[in-house]
């Protein structure tokens, strides 16, 4: 039988979020909707319009291989904080209740590091005059300082160094729920320590590692300090050109038009990850 | 020396001791089933002859090789899991096929494998089927059958059947212990169901506590229990205390019974299950062997009756068929007879 809820007070529990909602989400995602299609005034800041001058601009070869290069950087740190994740959580996940403890604190201090500071951090310790070149120089490594920084492989770390303790987190519970004795039947079956991880811990957890790598996508998409701070313009993300738009060049219009597309773009990609992990998980 | 041998074993996990020093012989082809109440240490028991867990000290030899320090994957033992650790992304067949396929076998031979392997625990054309979609005790089969897809040396079992239903647990007691007559593997089955233990194994140990009590065929452990412990555990037994007073002869609370295998001198416990108990209504004259007591209650069950009698003091529980029942109700005098074979004389726990 299904109860239908007939008067006002029987919606009065959802209220409370579905207008947290709708004042923090919905309101402004409205307003930037709208404003992409506001008509820029040069030399004053924008008009109310509804012209298609600002998505029209963005569908430029420079924009696309910018948002190319986005999607790529953020889906190659999600892959490489899961690589790097995974396994870590794994073996956190089989050690004592107190070294798990140590260890999540840590991360979770990690975590309230500010993008700011792990930015400046990376950026000294990839430095030339002050930077880990100098410890493998005086360790007999290298034969003299380098500079790491500004690179691709600075940007790399730097995000990877975000997105590292976000990953363990999500990771984590998941894995503190696999059953023991899964990865236990596959080596009483004949399976090396190495192969029954492969084999039993990787597919069992398949769900969570789709979601997970989303998740890092997502949150990797969105950053805009870290390319700056550690890369070449030729690192810079879309986020840092959604950021130089509004913030410097005061074209907010063109801002709220690409960041309206970086979001369907990222809502496109989680639908197809979603849609495609259902149809496995189907057969 | 043949079977699996257990060569002064003991584990130690930081302070607790979770087995004693143990040696124990386990025989070629045999259905033993490691039994007692849980913490008594036989998971860790089976653990170690798995791998899955070190002996602090001690070895463990199978056919006169010590395979103590062989890694689990290198063993070949098949082992069920209590909770049966089936690949949960894998189907029924994937699953069976598992340990042939990281070996390398080929697609035709595992499919054979499989097929065998499915009629052996009866679910043939099961094989595509995804292992979510199994009842328990389908999915207790195909665990079954991949723990045996090697023709392991050893079959393992830690609580197999726990989680199934009493009525399938009973069939599937039968069943696996068929499996096992027909291939003829030494299979060892940890459980804390006597019952159990009865039906399915060829020779039961018994442990609490870290130590091994007594290691017999099923009948003898409920017929000449060891000690106090194995004899309260394995079905229900009176505990009587007393005193060696002559040769074959006990002084206990109100009379004398009467033993074989008794020590000289000093305090002894006996062990009478309640079946061999025989009442008879109070006609005065005692003989050596019985005593006087009331019965305080009467428990009819149908198939058997329970009488709860208090002798000199003691409760004291005797259960007849309704053939056999005397003529009596509560509150009356009984003579209750101890036959001389069925006092067994137990050792220090």
């Amino acid at each position: 039988m299904k109860i239908k809820p007939g008067k006002f007070s029987d919606y009065a529990a959802i209220g409370f979020p579905a207008g947290m909602l709708t004042v923090f989400f919905v309101i402004p995602f409205g307003i930037m909707i709208a404003m992409s299609f506001f008509q820029r005034v040069q030399g004053a800041f924008y008009e109310p319009a509804f012209v298609f001058e600002n998505y029209a601009r963005f569908l430029s070869t420079f924009f696309a291989g910018i948002l190319g290069f986005s999607v790529g950087l953020a889906a190659l740190v999600a892959v490489v904080s899961v690589l790097l994740a995974f396994p870590f959580t794994y073996i956190l996940t089989r050690m004592a209740r107190q070294t798990q403890v140590v260890w999540l604190v840590f991360l979770l201090s990690v975590l309230s590091l500010s993008e700011v500071l792990i930015g400046f951090g990376w950026s000294t310790l990839l430095s030339r005059t002050a930077g880990i070149t100098n410890l493998l120089v005086s360790l007999g490594i290298m034969d003299k300082p380098m500079s790491l920084s500004p690179s691709f492989g600075a940007v790399m770390t730097g995000m990877v160094y975000q997105t590292f303790p976000y990953t363990v987190l999500v990771l984590y519970p998941a894995l503190s729920r696999l059953d023991p004795s899964l990865v236990e039947a596959a080596r009483t079956l004949g399976s090396g320590p190495a192969r029954s991880f492969l084999n039993v811990v990787v597919p069992a957890l398949r769900n969570s590692i789709v979601s997970t790598l989303i998740m890092v996508f997502v949150f990797a998409l969105g950053c805009y300090l870290l390319p700056q701070l550690l890369g070449k313009p030729s690192h810079w993300t879309l986020s840092v050109l959604i950021t130089d738009q509004a913030i410097y060049q005061s074209n907010m219009p063109f801002a709220a038009a690409m960041a309206v597309f970086l979001v369907l773009v990222s809502l496109s990609l989680v639908a197809i990850s979603l849609l495609y992990g259902k149809k496995e998980n189907a057969g | 020396m043949s079977g699996l041998v257990f060569d002064s074993i003991v584990k130690k996990f930081g302070d607790f001791t979770a087995v004693h020093e143990t040696s124990l012989t386990i025989p070629q082809g045999k259905f033993v089933c490691l039994l007692g109440p849980s913490g008594c240490g036989k998971t860790t028991l089976l653990r170690m002859i798995a791998g899955l867990e070190d002996p602090t000290t001690g070895r463990i030899l199978l056919e006169g090789n010590d395979v103590t320090r062989i890694p689990t994957h290198q063993r070949d033992f098949g082992m069920v899991f209590q909770n049966l650790a089936l690949f949960p992304h894998l189907s029924v067949g994937e699953n069976i096929a598992y340990p042939l396929r990281i070996r390398g076998g080929s697609k035709a031979d595992c499919f054979k494998a499989v097929k065998r392997l499915l009629d052996l625990v009866q679910l043939p054309d099961m094989a595509d089927r995804p292992v979510a979609r199994l009842s328990g005790g389908q999915k207790q089969r195909v665990a079954i059958a991949r723990a045996l897809a090697l023709e392991p040396k050893l079959f393992l079992l830690d609580e197999p059947l726990s989680a199934l239903d009493a009525k399938l647990r009973e069939s599937m007691q039968i069943e696996l212990k068929q499996l096992q007559q027909k291939l003829g593997i030494t299979t060892i089955v940890v459980t804390h169901d006597q019952r159990e233990a009865m039906t399915m194994a060829d020779l039961v140990v018994v442990m609490s506590q870290g130590k091994v009590h007594q290691v017999a065929p099923p009948v003898e452990i409920y017929r000449k229990p060891k000690d106090a412990f194995v004899a309260d555990f394995i079905g229900s037994t009176n505990l009587i205390s007393g005193r060696v007073s002559a040769a074959g002869k006990i002084a206990v609370a109100g009379g004398t019974l009467l033993a074989d295998d008794l020590p000289k001198s000093g305090d002894v416990t006996l062990s009478v299950r309640p079946e061999n108990i025989r009442l008879t209504k109070e006609n005065g004259e005692n003989s050596l062997g019985t005593l006087t007591g009331d019965v305080s209650y009467i428990r009819d069950l149908g198939a058997s009756i329970e009488f709860y009698l208090n002798v000199a003091g003691q409760q004291i529980t005797a259960i007849t068929t309704p053939s056999d029942r005397p003529d009596v109700v509560a509150g009356d005098s009984v003579s209750v007879a101890f036959p001389k074979d069925a006092c067994v004389v137990l050792g220090d726990a």
